[in-house]
């Protein structure tokens, strides 16, 4: 069995959790104590991902990435990078599709912190960001762990959006969720089973993990 | 001298009513502030210390304006640098003793002399889930303290502690007070509290309805 799709996606789901969690930290920490309407509007659109069908996702950041139309004619003309059907396109679109995933969490913890920690913290003469690095975020570390492992497994199972605008190039953007449409669609049904049944495995034990780190604390993503 | 001069909406019950305080503070004295629950104490300490800003009014402290909302003037509470002891004492999960202090100040011979006077020399790897509600008080007023602030705002501060803790951590920080010329300002809702202590006090009324 050809183990490239899986070291892929894992490739992909580390790098996508990473910098998630650089963008993800601080976009989280201004949601919760803005009060503008930008705030809602960026929320919204933090949103879009959990409800848009992938494949409508997949087709707009194919529009807007494929080096005949704007950005991707603008990325390709000054800086020869073409993102659609490379690997950088598929952390692209995985970064946007599990936003929502990282920051939700997140956002949460932070709003649910009495606001007399960070007051506590100010008035000690300590900054915003010496607040947030030595107050706030220690004391949210389950839930960052819990917005980490959901965006990872979320990554792990994407299929729509990456095959979108990834497509199913061996190597470069076959990720084991399309390895196992493939091998349905070639009726080799003992790699497709073999593909689940790692996907299935990384998955429950990354949770699992997480569940026992967190003293079976871990919030649900639906609650 | 401190001065205050301001008016703040408070909302409560479902109903707005405003807090209007004018009040000058003589630098290095202990106020009592004191009046029924809802009247705005907690909210006008909030103020001074510049953590929520009145509608109208200036606060100047020591010729330094901190607050005067015709000017547009509001100094941050970083920069203002007050002590504040929390009603519900706000210390951090994360931290022992020791580490809330360091947090707070690098002067570790202070450090020492804090944990001595809370009597908490022995919690200090203690995190505040693992102190009694009198600790954990004490160690709040402790983290105010470590800043050597010109000014101090107590909320409710000995209301966990038992009459001769109370009585004996009061003494010193009286000492420590007066060695630092530091102005307090203390909020209780009992009236006979710090009898004897406080040079002046300041009675916060039911507030007037709002518009």
């Amino acid at each position: 069995m050809d183990l490239s799709p899986v070291i892929l996606t894992l490739k992909l789901a580390a790098i996508t959790t990473v910098l998630l969690l650089l963008i993800g930290l601080p976009v989280a920490w201004w949601l919760s104590k803005s009060k503008s309407i930008l705030k809602l509007i960026i929320e919204a659109i933090i949103t879009m991902p959990l409800v848009l069908p992938p494949s409508v996702l997949g087709f707009y950041l194919l529009l807007a990435f494929s080096p005949q139309h704007g950005i991707g004619k603008w990325l390709r003309d000054v800086f020869d990078v073409q993102l659609v059907f490379s690997f950088p396109g598929l952390i692209l679109a995985s970064v946007i599709y599990s936003l929502p995933f990282m920051i939700g969490p997140i956002k949460s913890a932070l709003q649910q912190l009495p606001p007399s920690l960070a007051q506590a913290s100010y008035t000690l003469g300590k900054s915003e960001r010496q607040t947030f690095m030595h107050v706030l975020l220690p004391n949210i570390r389950a839930s960052v762990l819990t917005a980490a492992t959901l965006t990872f497994v979320h990554t792990l199972g994407e299929f729509g959006v990456v095959l979108m605008i990834g497509g199913n190039i061996p190597g470069v953007t076959r990720v084991a969720s399309i390895a196992v449409y493939d091998a349905v669609e070639n009726q080799d049904y003992s790699s497709a089973n073999a593909y689940s049944l790692i996907l299935f495995g990384i998955t429950f034990i990354t949770v699992i993990s997480v569940f026992v780190f967190n003293k079976y604390k871990a919030k649900s993503p639906l609650e | 001298m401190i001065s205050i001069d301001i008016e703040k909406s408070l909302n409560s019950h479902n109903h707005l009513s405003v807090l209007q305080i004018t009040q000058e503070i003589p630098v290095g004295s202990i106020t009592k502030i004191y009046g029924p629950s809802g009247a705005g104490k907690t909210t006008l300490i909030k103020v001074i210390a510049g953590l929520t800003r009145p509608e109208k009014g200036r606060i100047r402290f020591n010729d330094i304006t901190w607050l005067d909302t015709e000017n547009g003037i509001f100094v941050s509470p970083q920069q203002r640098k007050v002590g504040l002891v929390f009603q519900q004492y706000a210390l951090f999960p994360n931290m022992t003793v020791l580490q809330h202090l360091r947090y707070a100040t690098n002067d570790e011979t202070w450090i020492k002399q804090l944990l001595t006077i809370g009597k908490l020399e022995a919690f200090a790897q203690q995190k505040p889930e693992y102190l009694s509600g009198g600790q954990q008080q004490r160690l709040a007023i402790l983290r105010a303290m470590a800043t050597k602030p010109q000014l101090l705002l107590m909320d409710e501060p000995f209301s966990a502690l038992d009459p001769e803790m109370k009585t004996e951590l009061i003494n010193d920080l009286q000492y420590l007070w007066k060695e630092l010329a530091t102005t307090v300002l203390v909020v209780s809702h009992n009236p006979l509290e710090l009898e004897g202590i406080f040079q002046q006090e300041i009675l916060i009324k039911s507030p007037v309805a709002g518009a």
